[in-house]
């Protein structure tokens, strides 16, 4: 990623912290203090136009919350996202509509997401009723239409109602309407993580066609690395708020750096059935309210020494071409092969 | 008790849901055998049969659900007809259950040890000491840090993973021969799902339990299983041993559900994918249930049912292996 051509979409020093403070009167009796959940908790990363960028982590690091601040769902405690070079966190009566049409977002449950009360029909052409797309039914109808056979449906199946069809053809439904209004930018909130391997499989192929027939940029989010390994061209990997390794996710699958990284590529079930007998890593993920000191991988990680208990790592360039937040790394201590995770001791458990 | 035979017998299983339209099938004429100690994988997409597979075998089908017909036999004895105070009691005894929602399993209002100590005590002849001693030991089994400590917690005060592991432990108190675990580790990430798969295959093989495990999740199948049993639209398409099912699959389903998954390490850029999707319960065609979505269809395929015939080591219900096998 050079500066010959301007990332469609950026993010700097992006946080989003929540207050999850007992309420008033309890942290007066109790001397409770206030209580700030740390959901994102700087993140930089940028989106080369037509590319597909992922961010993979365990649930609970994030992903979803970046996807919502994007898309201006949620306001960032601090810290600014760009689209073509506009800044959109000071938009205090909210994105222009320019911008807003030319985001979009499909979500995970495809259940959830579409109303049932509407027609198949009304849901697709929300978009282009709310941004004035199109001068009258008729056009619309043709519009729809043709929406529905992009994403492998029958155009007549616009009269049906959501309940009518299964789960991937209700993903299907969510991607007409994500297209609708001609977007540059989709962000995908774990898309298929509510569907079968089949059906994830049709899905996940229709995505990319779109994206190359129609020049589409994609935030995905997954937890599933296989998945991302699919889709992406740049990844980022996240660990409670924060990226720890980012890059193109060629070299970043070829050559994982950061011992996170390398420690959930460790933990996929592996249907070559080579691995069968190797030892699970241990520990789990700590709680964002109150994140180890230092990196907050450390509890975890074989290789923590003094400093990372006490300094935060800062994203850096790697030798394998990525950027990875990692005082071993850095320092060149890292040893090659799979990482085991140090077991979790009591005082690390979640509670 | 016969040593020797297979633990448990499931020969020509049929549910069924009453309707006013009158019964649907949802799991057809299944077979297959389970010996003592072995992992019996289930997958399949959603909507296959696998979870009432399970449910039939534990006898806890709920109306309009019911056993259409054919037989379940447990060390021997059938046991879809037991009465329904005789199937608790072996329930508890000697078939645990594991399912997806630890909380399903757990009681909110109470803590871990007195569930466990609880239901040591209905199925083993100890005293309450001594029944805290067996949880405690369970605890650390199934790697509950500080057992002392966290057997006296409730069950909101652990973690997904954790409550799981207790689960597990509950499953495990009366030494049960067979272990039924529905999706255990479907709601929790890839590395705490990896620790309770080996969690649970450990302590079913220290325990001698057998165990069918029910997933959607290949990967979880070929890191766990022994043999696999792959269900499409309420029957066995394809059963055997798991590297036979899971790297050379013969079924023309099993083969598009293997190539759909992605894996790290090809390059391509397409997955294969299954056109269309598994059928519902009131349109399921004649003869195969896959042929209208199989690249292989043959013209006798949509009129007559194929039976499981021995291929290889395990069974494939298709018409390409009607023959005697290739
Ligand atoms: N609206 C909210 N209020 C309080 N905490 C939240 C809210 N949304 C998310 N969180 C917390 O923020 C963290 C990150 O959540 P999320 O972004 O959903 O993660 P992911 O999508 O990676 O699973 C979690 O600890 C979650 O509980
Ligand atoms: N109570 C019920 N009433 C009617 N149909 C049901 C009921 N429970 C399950 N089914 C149907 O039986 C079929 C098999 O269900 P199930 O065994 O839960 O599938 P799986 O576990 O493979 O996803 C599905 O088509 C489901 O809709
Ligand atoms: S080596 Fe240190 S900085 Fe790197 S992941 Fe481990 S604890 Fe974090
Ligand atoms: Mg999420
Ligand atoms: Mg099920």
């Amino acid at each position: 990623m050079t500066a010959t051509s301007e990332p469609l979409v950026s993010m700097q020093g992006l946080k989003k912290h929540f207050d999850v403070s007992p309420p008033w009167l309890n942290r007066m009796l109790e001397r409770k203090p206030r209580l700030h959940l740390r959901a994102v908790d700087g993140l930089d990363l940028e989106i080369p136009r037509g590319t597909t960028f992922s961010l993979v982590g365990e649930s609970g690091c994030g992903k979803s919350t970046v996807a919502r601040l994007v898309v201006g769902l949620y306001a960032p405690t601090a810290g600014s996202i760009r689209f073509e070079g506009t800044d959109l966190t000071d938009r205090p009566a909210g994105d222009p509509p320019a911008i807003r049409r030319r985001m979009q977002m499909i979500f995970q449950d495809p259940y959830a997401s579409l109303n049932p009360r509407w027609r198949v029909r009304d849901i697709i052409a929300e978009p282009l009723k709310c941004f004035g797309m199109l001068p009258d039914r008729a056009s619309e109808d043709r519009e729809v239409g043709r929406l529905l056979e992009l994403v492998g449906m029958n155009s007549q199946d616009g009269e049906k109602y959501p309940h009518e069809f299964s789960g991937g053809q209700r993903q299907r439904i969510s991607i007409a309407r994500a297209i609708s209004s001609k977007p540059d930018f989709l962000v995908c909130d774990e898309p298929t993580s509510a569907l079968d391997v089949s059906v994830q499989a049709q899905i996940l192929n229709l995505m990319k066609e779109l994206q190359r027939e129609l020049g589409l940029t994609y935030l995905f989010i997954s937890h599933d690395l296989a998945v991302v390994h699919f889709m992406s061209d740049f990844i980022g990997v996240m660990y409670l708020g924060r990226i720890v390794e980012t890059g193109p996710a060629r070299q970043v699958f070829a050559n994982p750096q950061h011992p996170y990284t390398r420690l959930l590529l460790d933990t996929i079930p592996d249907i070559t059935m080579a691995r069968r007998d190797r030892e699970p890593v241990a520990g789990e993920v700590p709680n964002p309210i109150d994140p180890p000191p230092g990196c907050a991988f450390h509890p975890r990680c074989p290789f923590s020494d003094a400093r990372c208990r006490s300094e935060l790592p800062e994203l850096r360039n790697a030798p394998s071409g990525a950027r990875t937040a990692c005082h071993a790394v850095a320092e060149g201590r890292l040893a090659d092969g799979p990482v085991r995770a140090v077991p979790s001791t009591p005082a690390q458990m979640p509670t | 008790m016969k040593q020797s035979g297979p633990l448990l017998e499931v020969r020509d299983l049929s549910v069924v849901f009453d309707t006013r339209r009158g019964p649907l099938t949802a799991v057809d004429r299944i077979s297959f055998d389970l010996s003592p100690g072995e992992i019996l994988g289930v997958v399949g997409e959603s909507g296959a049969g696998k979870s009432l597979t399970g449910t039939a075998i534990t006898g806890l089908l709920e109306r309009p659900g019911r056993i259409g017909g054919g037989e379940i036999r447990f060390e021997g004895n059938r046991i879809d007809n037991l009465p329904p105070e005789q199937m608790r009691r072996l329930r508890g005894r000697r078939i645990g259950a594991i399912f997806q929602d630890p909380l399903t399993s757990l009681n909110p209002l109470f803590t871990v040890g007195r569930q466990l100590v609880e239901t040591i005590q209905t199925h083993l002849d100890l005293g309450r000491e001594q029944a805290r001693q067996r949880a405690l030991e369970l605890l650390a089994e199934v790697g509950i840090p500080a057992p002392e400590k966290r057997i006296d917690h409730y069950p909101h005060q652990f973690s997904g993973g954790m409550r799981q592991r207790v689960v597990i432990a509950l499953a495990l108190c009366a030494n049960p021969k067979l272990v039924i675990a529905d999706e255990p580790t479907t709601a929790l990430d890839v590395s705490i799902q990896a620790q309770i798969l080996a969690v649970l295959k450990k302590l079913c093989r220290e325990h001698g339990a057998a165990v069918i495990l029910v997933t959607h999740d290949m990967g979880v199948i070929a890191e766990t299983a022994d043999r696999v049993a792959v269900m499409y639209s309420g029957r066995i398409a394809e059963i055997g041993p798991a590297a036979q099912v899971v790297k050379a699959p013969r079924h023309p389903y099993t083969e598009g559900l293997m190539g759909s998954i992605p894996v790290i390490g090809t390059g391509a850029d397409r997955l294969t994918q299954i056109e269309g999707s598994m059928p519902r319960l009131t349109d399921i065609p004649a003869g195969c249930a896959f042929h209208p979505r199989c690249p292989c269809a043959r013209a006798d395929c949509a009129a007559v049912r194929p039976e499981p015939r021995p291929v290889g080591d395990g069974k494939v219900a298709c018409v390409l292996y009607d023959g005697g096998g290739i």
